[in-house]
């Protein structure tokens, strides 16, 4: 098995009142590399996740001019988030490319952990300090600069990739089943998953606000015209069509549970991406302007029953923003690039709100999203066009704050000062979040 | 409606069995005198492992809904769409189930709805779980 360990709670700033980040300014981002997107894997060594993985680790690493060598930490994510390849045969190609972690012949395929990256990446050679962030690159990402801004490391990848094999998203294991156990012992005999929560917390926001379901269109097209100005994500590359749909279109889609429908949910695909992050002494002399870390920050949120209620998830992301605002020091006016997660749509409106980013209050995120909220426009808010823009990564809310305050952002580049900026992801309960900055001041 | 059986573990089985028996109790700490829903070994709130079980009035109202089109659980998806109702209980509203609301057509819900609990039958193990129905 990998021997790299889950990263412990201590790394993670869950509380409110810690002040600011000890380490704010301190630490930088300097690099960036996504490898090409697919829609599913082919069985091609070229197209396996940990081949696109050592992709975008070396695109990282050239675009901060930093040669492999000079890598001493790794941060990865280290599954993908769709069905795992075991137990199928592993693939000969790949088994005779790539070294195994030991116990995990699957490593590589389904994502890849911090160890079959030191093992499979060409230079990786002094590599002294691993860790795993799970299930999200906000996660490992946080990680990562904690264990820079400490001294674990001096120059950090940070890595995920994710892969999509042929079937139905999500059908298989317990939920092909005909028994429930463990934790879904209490929800899978009713169907009650992250889809029917998501749709029933927003069911709940309309009623309470007065808001309706076709008050979400003009975010979803909006999020798929930035999409259609994002080289690096999958519809840009694959299905610009995908990305021209009309009002007409997002409210006759079908619903998967309503209120939630086709076009709320992202696309799951296939691919890889890599940041590099080191200290601010060292960010000066790399290739890229060093994007600075404010802060990071998590929410860990207890539910009092079964589902999360309304009430909850405003308090998680109240709790969220409090945090955002502590730790770096920023007012919401402040916040410049606003990026939070947005796969599924139907919760983007909690942490806008939670935020209060260009001042909108709770109940009121559908009506400013009927206003001007395009990257020209007074508003961009999540210039990223998000997983809805681009498929499902989790990541592309990241590398936007980041090209935002490089001024790299190409045609999604804002027109309002882009010096701090703001993204993460997961859900309102269980999410972490970056806090970005020109200045390390 | 099929359903999956619940497999009851150590610390579900009270729960699970008085299903069977056509009872609903939930898990009450002795300590803080609170509810408690899911069971855990203590209690959530003050840590507590003096854990006990309270049966309850099977009575509740519809706190909310969604009406699910494509789901991934495979027993469920014959009978789509359907209704998953999230029940808050008399006895205490914090605590909140699910149900499909037996004899409420898909998205015909009333929000703040009365209903009363009934058991059925799930097929791979015969184990009883809770459903819920407008009065």
């Amino acid at each position: 098995m990998s021997v790299t360990q889950n990263a412990p709670a201590s790394i993670y700033r869950t509380k409110e009142d810690l002040g600011v980040w000890e380490h704010r300014g301190k630490v930088a981002v300097v690099g960036i590399g996504h490898s090409p997107t697919f829609r599913r894997w082919d069985e091609r060594l070229e197209t396996s996740v940990g081949y696109l993985t050592i992709q975008a680790i070396q695109k990282a690493l050239e675009d901060a001019g930093v040669k492999p060598e000079e890598v001493d930490g790794v941060v990865s994510s280290p599954k993908g988030m769709g069905e795992g390849w075991a137990p199928r045969p592993i693939p000969e190609d790949f088994a005779n490319t790539y070294k195994p972690t030991d116990g995990d012949p699957n490593d590589g395929l389904d994502g890849a952990s911090a160890d079959w990256i030191v093992n499979n990446v060409p230079g990786l050679d002094n590599v002294s300090f691993t860790m795993h962030g799970p299930a999200c690159i906000s996660n490992a990402l946080v990680v990562a600069a904690q264990a820079v801004g400490d001294g674990l490391a001096k120059t950090c990848l940070v890595v995920r990739g994710t892969g999509n094999i042929g079937g139905r998203y999500g059908q298989y294991g317990a939920a092909a089943a005909d028994q429930a156990s463990g934790a879904s012992q209490w929800t899978n005999p009713w169907g009650w998953q992250l889809i029917p929560q998501i749709a029933f917390g927003f069911d709940q926001y309309c009623r309470k606000y007065g808001s309706n379901h076709d008050k979400m269109a003009p975010f979803i097209l909006n999020q798929r015209r930035n999409g259609s100005m994002f080289p690096e994500g999958f519809y840009y590359q694959n299905r610009p069509e995908d990305l021209q749909i009309t009002t007409e279109d997002y409210v006759s889609a079908r619903w998967i549970c309503k209120p939630m429908n086709l076009y709320d949910c992202d696309l799951p695909i296939q691919t890889a991406w890599a940041y590099l992050i080191t200290t601010a002494d060292r960010a000066k002399d790399m290739k890229q302007k060093p994007v600075y870390i404010l802060n990071h920050c998590s929410q860990r949120g207890v539910v009092r029953s079964l589902v999360e209620t309304l009430e909850e998830t405003e308090a998680f992301t109240d709790s969220i923003a409090k945090k955002v605002y502590q730790g770096s020091g920023l007012t919401a006016s402040e916040l410049d690039i606003c990026n939070p997660y947005d796969g599924f749509t139907l919760f983007t409106q909690y942490y806008l709100e939670g935020l209060k980013w260009h001042g909108v209050k709770r109940g009121e995120a559908h009506d400013f999203w009927a206003g001007d909220i395009r990257v020209e426009g007074p508003h961009p808010f999540s210039s990223s066009g998000g997983n809805n823009g681009n498929g499902r990564t989790r990541t592309w809310n990241q590398t936007d704050t980041m090209q935002q305050l490089q001024g790299r952002a190409g045609l999604r580049q804002v027109t309002i000062r882009a010096e701090t900026g703001l993204a993460g992801a997961f859900t309102p309960g269980v999410s972490d979040w970056m806090v970005y900055g020109i200045s390390p001041d | 409606m099929p359903k999956q059986s619940p497999v009851p573990d150590e610390v579900s089985k009270p729960f699970w069995d008085a299903c069977n028996q056509n009872k609903l109790v939930v898990q009450h700490c002795e300590t803080c005198d609170r509810m408690q829903f899911p069971p855990e070994s203590t209690c959530v709130k003050c840590e507590s492992s003096s854990m006990g079980w309270k049966e309850v009035s099977g009575m509740g109202k519809i706190h909310g809904y969604c009406v699910m089109h494509d789901s991934r659980i495979r027993l469920l998806q014959a009978d789509q769409p359907f209704n998953i109702a999230v029940i808050e209980l008399q006895d205490d509203p914090d605590i909140k189930m699910f149900s499909h609301l037996p004899g409420t057509d898909a998205d015909e819900v009333v929000i703040g709805s009365i209903v009363r609990v009934e058991f059925q039958d799930t097929e791979a193990t015969g184990q009883k779980v809770p459903e819920w129905r407008v009065v």
